[in-house]
């Protein structure tokens, strides 16, 4: 039922006949192996982003379960299900497993997945370090869970705060196993920023201007920036703790001149960015939902997009509001107060202008909406206990007890996941062909809404009751047992909740009706080929005049004259998309997952002896060698055409 | 308007007359090497945002005991480096010229004041800084901030290596040149990062 | 319908104070952070639920059944009620936003520049897993130390220097005050005061390792007569027992491990790994908050800590029974 299919007129045999030849030699040229062999060398930002995904839901599941034992242990005070030593490296591992293994990477592969299609091209910016930095995000999670399920998995918290961390109060290679997951995490994380940054300005199709890019795309930019100006600060601090820890360095050893705080500085102006990485994505998610089941554009795209910008800027100025506890100047205090309550302007920006879309629109009820209205009513709740906390003398009181759990989870919860799940039902028909069961969609959204708000709406009045966070246990009689009691059974609610989603994420795999190009009505380019798209993604590359391609009823010609034999993408202008020159991909290749292995072998051999960065440096030189070694385009040889 | 209509074919944008082969801003590889850049260069600014928060928490700096760093090879190390840039700003030249011979040898002079930046700085870490790593939370910044540098120096000193490998092996292709210019470029940035690096750690005791 | 908006109100303010400390303020400081707390409380409830509100009416009004086409283009009227709508929403917030701050600026001005009389001051060291506690004295000899218990003066403020030697600890009483952290190398305090008789329950509210979770303390408000009595009490050291079975006791003590961590003044014993035990009977809890002060319970304590707070500092102790229930009678002396 999309625009197009209506005016489409009787094609021309010859034209016809052409296009098959076309898509014929382009399958030929962007195909990538089958099977495992493909795994270790595609170089097809679909299958990398599709095996990101799933392996991001798997540690989701992962990470959840260890929050259903954390919630069972909390259902009865002095409870023994699960002792503290236990316990410390479960809250741990849940909170390093739920930001690092899933919630940065799903969302930068759905960006990684989306981004070239919305934008109308073949393929991410540099396709073989895509791969690359899938291998070493896996390699990260496989080593500390290894690690936790050998009883050594980290125990300090995602945080890990010195000097509980450092070599004095944690002794063994725990906490060196978590800056190392932070070392594979935050090279996965950077390598995805730039890929979606360059693919971003450099390969829009033509006309795209940045005035016409959908508001995911706009999201997935701020992110990837935000992702590469916050992520070198907690790799930094990683490595100064594991040197602290391996080679007597004294960054934060308060009797040689170090200084704990120095930890929470670094940790937090990318902690606090961070997660704003996992949110600015769901609004992109938010945005595509609301206009879609809408049926009109997302009233307010310029406030829109200057609010995406803004909240990338300001959330890099708010990471004071986390160390309110520590005993700062007064002036410092006003800041970063004033600070994190501004935010809340373009976040309300950005809730306004849903609000006024739906409400002008004809809102269509489907399931994956359901998850975006369910995430505004969410988000609303927890961006107001938010304002609460950067209130200096309120969060004196709640900072560090289950109120902040309770906020976080809303923001998180509440604004990421849920739209995430909507955004999973939406495009499942795009990325597998078939449609995800409307009824099943339904009841998750149900279970899920109301689990979710059993579980954490009691953690408030927790914090309030004096419960702080990271306990493995409380006292009887002191007024807490009731809200952990609702929490818990809150939580095997939640729990149905997803299991339902995920069932219905099984049920269309097997037995979804076939999708079709557009299903939903969008108004995006990825909409614009089959589900699932070819390696290729559009046989002839559009070219757009509107910011919404699929509802515009104009004729719009189509790019021509790219090489079909190779893997040549177009090159557009920065800012207004003019075709600027054809450029040539790289292929399938074995050197990325190489190179991953190398950088595997020397960051967990750097666990035992420092020695482990120089074997990794010469391992990595000679996988890149072979990675970046000329393959021998004859095309390619001197003296043809001056540029 | 699907891309996939024979109908839109009727008015084509054909981009077959296109360059294949651009250097600069043009290039995608430019952007990554620039993203590369401001990811390192936010780390090296990190730890120099730690060394200026660490002086608090010290009377003298560098602390009692240890000695203000000397200046010879760094200082040194500092005209190398500038001195570079002209091979390079000459391998960048050559290299948009797809001059085959000028690039290598101007690569080939580049690689020889990579090395000589690598051995002074080598004689930094002997002796210049006076303290070890290990010494107090001194010594660990400032160990860190040649270190990090020193990394960036090396690599790309490796990388003119390689490329000048590719360029004396052959087959020479168009892209060859445009790596080249690429590298000339991440090579301005090191020298960049240099400046501000010798400043925070040898002139700077000198002053806070 | 006003009456009815205000019975609510009422309702769950008292609902909530009843066992959350935070909302049951005993002094004036977490008084004034409760009033901060109740304004955004029922200014949070209020945009709450005028956004749901809202967005319920946006989705219901219209029920369609087949998805209608989209408009690419929009009506130029509808968009421009709707920019005035968003841009009163927006306005609205900044200026909620601009109470809220003020508010918490001059809540944050009154904690910092609470002061007034002379006060009393406490330096409390945070250490796995217990609070070491010393009231300060310009005479030296005036000073007394104790562990995990903070009698204080009704009426009177009280600074608190928070520091610690060991990891990142958080001092937190949630009746009386917000938490100040004890951070090695950055020490901080803060001012509090109780204005009503009472005993009020605190806890370590920074993750400070494995027992974390059993790092309570408690601060006891009482008359201030009440307290220079008990302040005066704390002053003095431990007579050595005369009574035979204490004696026994105090035997057992200084050849057993325990002189080795433990001061009981008036003795020889100084250790001071961990908690002064000077007057130890005259305390209510155990283990920083862990166990109630009995016979029973210290015995179980003494004999096996790593049962009841595993990863304790404190080794496990082997005594026969005969010695056990002497150093029993001792430490009961020890009022």
């Amino acid at each position: 039922m999309s625009a197009p299919a209506r005016r489409r007129l009787a094609p021309d045999p010859a034209e016809a006949a052409r296009e098959a030849l076309d898509r014929a030699a382009l399958e030929r040229a962007w195909s990538n192996p089958a099977g495992f062999v493909g795994w270790l060398t595609s170089a097809n930002h679909k299958s990398v982003a599709i095996r990101m995904i799933v392996t991001a839901f798997g540690f989701f599941a992962l990470g959840s379960a260890l929050a259903a034992v954390m919630r069972l242990q909390l259902a009865r005070p002095e409870n023994h299900l699960v002792g503290p030593d236990l316990y410390n490296q479960i809250f741990t591992m849940h909170g390093s497993t739920m930001m690092f293994l899933f919630a940065v990477p799903v969302m930068e592969a759905f960006g990684i997945y989306l981004v070239p299609l919305m934008i109308g091209t073949r393929n991410v910016a540099f396709p073989r370090m895509n791969n690359f930095g899938y291998w070493i995000y896996l390699a990260g999670g496989l080593m500390v869970w290894t690690a936790f399920v050998l009883n050594i998995g980290p125990d300090a918290g995602w945080f890990a705060y010195v000097p509980l961390s450092g070599p004095a109060y944690s002794p063994g290679k725990r906490v060196d196993l978590w800056a190392q997951l932070i070392t594979f995490t935050e090279i996965a994380a950077l390598v995805a920023a730039v890929e979606i940054v360059v693919t971003t300005l450099k390969m829009r199709c033509p006309g795209m201007s940045l005035n016409r890019m959908p508001l995911f795309v706009w999201a997935m930019l701020v992110t990837a920036f935000m992702v590469i100006f916050a992520m070198p600060a907690i790799m930094v601090a990683s490595t100064m703790l594991a040197m602290d820890r391996m080679v007597d360095t004294h960054f934060f050893n308060p009797a040689e001149g170090g200084d704990a705080l120095l930890w929470q500085h670094l940790f937090w102006f990318f902690g606090h960015p961070e997660v704003y990485i996992i949110f600015i994505p769901a609004t992109g998610f938010v945005s595509t939902l609301v206009s879609t089941f809408s049926r009109r554009r997302i009233f307010g795209y310029p406030a829109m997009v200057l609010a995406l910008i803004a909240t990338g800027f300001l959330g890099f100025s708010l990471w004071v509001h986390h160390m309110f506890a520590t005993g700062l100047p007064l002036l410092g205090e006003s800041f970063f107060t004033a600070a994190s309550m501004m935010i809340a302007i373009p976040s309300g920006i950005q809730v306004f202008c849903w609000l006024a879309t739906l409400r002008s629109g004809r809102v269509v009820l489907r399931a994956p909406l359901l998850f975006a209205l369910g995430f505004i009513a969410l988000f609303v709740l927890g961006g107001l206990t938010g304002i609460m906390l950067a209130a200096l003398p309120l969060d004196l009181q709640v900072h560090d007890t289950y109120f902040v759990v309770a906020h976080f989870h809303y923001v998180l919860i509440g604004g990421a996941l849920f739209p995430l799940l909507g955004a999973v039902l939406f495009w499942l028909p795009k990325l597998t062909g078939r449609m995800p069961s409307e009824r099943l969609g339904r009841w998750s959204f149900a279970v899920t809404f109301i689990g979710f708000n059993l579980t954490f709406f009691p953690m408030h009045l927790l914090g309030l009751g004096g419960m702080p966070r990271r306990v493995y246990t409380y006292g009887p009689g002191v007024g807490l047992t009731t809200g952990n009691v609702v929490a818990s059974a809150g939580a095997a609610v939640l729990a149905l909740g997803l299991l339902l989603f995920f069932a219905n994420v099984a049920w269309t795999l097997r037995r979804g009706a076939p999708a079709g190009d557009d299903p939903w009505g969008a108004e995006t380019l990825e909409w614009a080929t089959t589900s699932p798209p070819p390696a290729y993604n559009f046989a002839y590359l559009p070219t757009v005049d509107g910011s919404a391609p699929l509802w515009s009823t104009r004729e719009r010609p189509v790019v021509t004259g790219l090489r079909t034999d190779v893997r040549e993408v177009l090159i557009t202008d920065g800012i207004d998309a003019t075709p600027d020159h054809r450029h040539r991909l790289d292929g399938a290749s074995i050197w990325p997952f190489l190179t991953a292995v190398a950088a595997t072998i020397g960051i967990v051999t750097a666990l035992f002896t420092p020695w482990g960065v120089t074997i990794g440096a010469l391992l990595g030189l000679i996988t890149l060698t072979g990675w970046f070694w000329p393959r021998g385009a004859p095309e390619h040889a001197i003296a043809e055409e001056q540029p | 308007m699907s891309a996939t209509s024979p109908v839109a074919r009727a008015r084509a944008l054909d981009v077959s007359a296109l360059p294949t082969i651009v250097y600069g801003p043009r290039a995608p590889l430019w952007w990554g090497v620039l993203g590369l850049v401001a990811i390192e260069g936010t780390a090296l600014a990190m730890v120099g945002v730690a060394y200026l928060y660490l002086r608090q928490n010290f009377v003298a700096w560098p602390p009692e005991g240890t000695p203000l760093p000397r200046l010879g090879a760094a200082t040194a190390e500092l005209i190398v480096l500038l001195a570079s840039v002209l091979p390079m700003a000459a391998v960048d030249r050559f290299a948009r010229a797809e001059r085959h011979r000028l690039v290598v040898l101007g690569l080939t002079i580049g690689i020889v004041f990579g090395l000589a930046s690598m051995a002074l700085r080598a004689l930094q870490f002997a002796g210049a800084l006076g303290c070890r790593w290990d010494s107090h939370a001194y010594g660990s910044v400032v160990w860190t901030l040649l270190g990090m540098h020193a990394a960036h120096v090396i690599t790309s000193t490796i990388e003119n290596a390689l490329l000048l490998a590719v360029l004396l092996i052959g087959p020479v292709e168009r892209k060859d040149f445009v790596d080249a210019h690429i590298n000339a470029f991440y090579w301005y940035v090191i020298v960049g990062l240099w400046v501000p690096t010798y400043v925070l750690v040898y002139l700077a005791p000198r002053w806070l | 319908m006003t009456r009815v908006v205000v019975l609510v109100i009422a309702v769950i303010s008292a609902a909530c104070s009843g066992r959350m400390p935070v909302l049951d303020p005993a002094g004036p400081q977490a008084g004034r952070i409760a009033t901060y707390w109740w304004v955004s409380f029922w200014l949070s409830v209020v945009i709450l639920t005028a956004v749901l509100a809202f967005l319920l009416h946006a989705v219901t009004r219209r029920r369609v059944l087949v998805t209608p086409p989209a408009s690419p283009i929009e009506d130029v009227r509808t968009e421009r009620r709707l920019t005035l709508g968003v841009s009163a929403a927006v306005g609205a917030t900044a200026l909620t936003l601009v109470v809220l701050l003020v508010t918490s600026i001059a809540t944050g001005r009154a904690l910092h520049t609470f002061g007034g009389t002379q006060p009393l001051t406490v330096e409390v060291t945070g250490h796995q897993w217990w609070w070491e506690v010393e009231y300060w004295d310009p005479v030296p000899s005036q000073r007394v130390r104790t562990a995990n218990e903070i009698h204080i003066p009704v009426g009177r403020p009280v600074l608190v220097k928070t520091r610690s030697l060991d990891v990142i600890h958080s001092f937190w009483v949630p009746g009386l005050h917000g938490k100040k952290d004890n951070i090695p190398g950055h020490p901080s305090s803060l001012v509090l005061q109780a204005d009503r008789v009472g005993t009020f329950g605190g806890r370590c509210a920074e993750f400070c390792g494995v027992q974390h979770a059993h790092m309570q303390l408690l601060v006891i408000a009482d008359p201030p007569d009440a307290f220079e009595a008990w302040l005066q009490a704390q002053r003095r050291p431990a007579a050595i027992p005369t009574d035979p079975a204490a004696h026994r006791g105090f035997d057992v003590f200084m050849q057993g491990p325990c002189a080795l961590c433990h001061t009981v003044l008036g003795t020889p014993a100084g250790g001071r790994t961990g908690p002064d035990l000077t007057h130890l009977g005259s305390r209510t809890t155990l283990a920083a908050g862990t166990l109630p002060n009995t016979p029973g319970h210290l015995a179980g304590w003494i004999i096996d800590p790593q049962s009841e707070k595993p990863g304790a500092q404190m080794p496990a102790n082997s005594f026969s029974a005969d010695d056990l229930s002497a150093l029993l009678a001792f430490l009961g002396g020890l009022q």
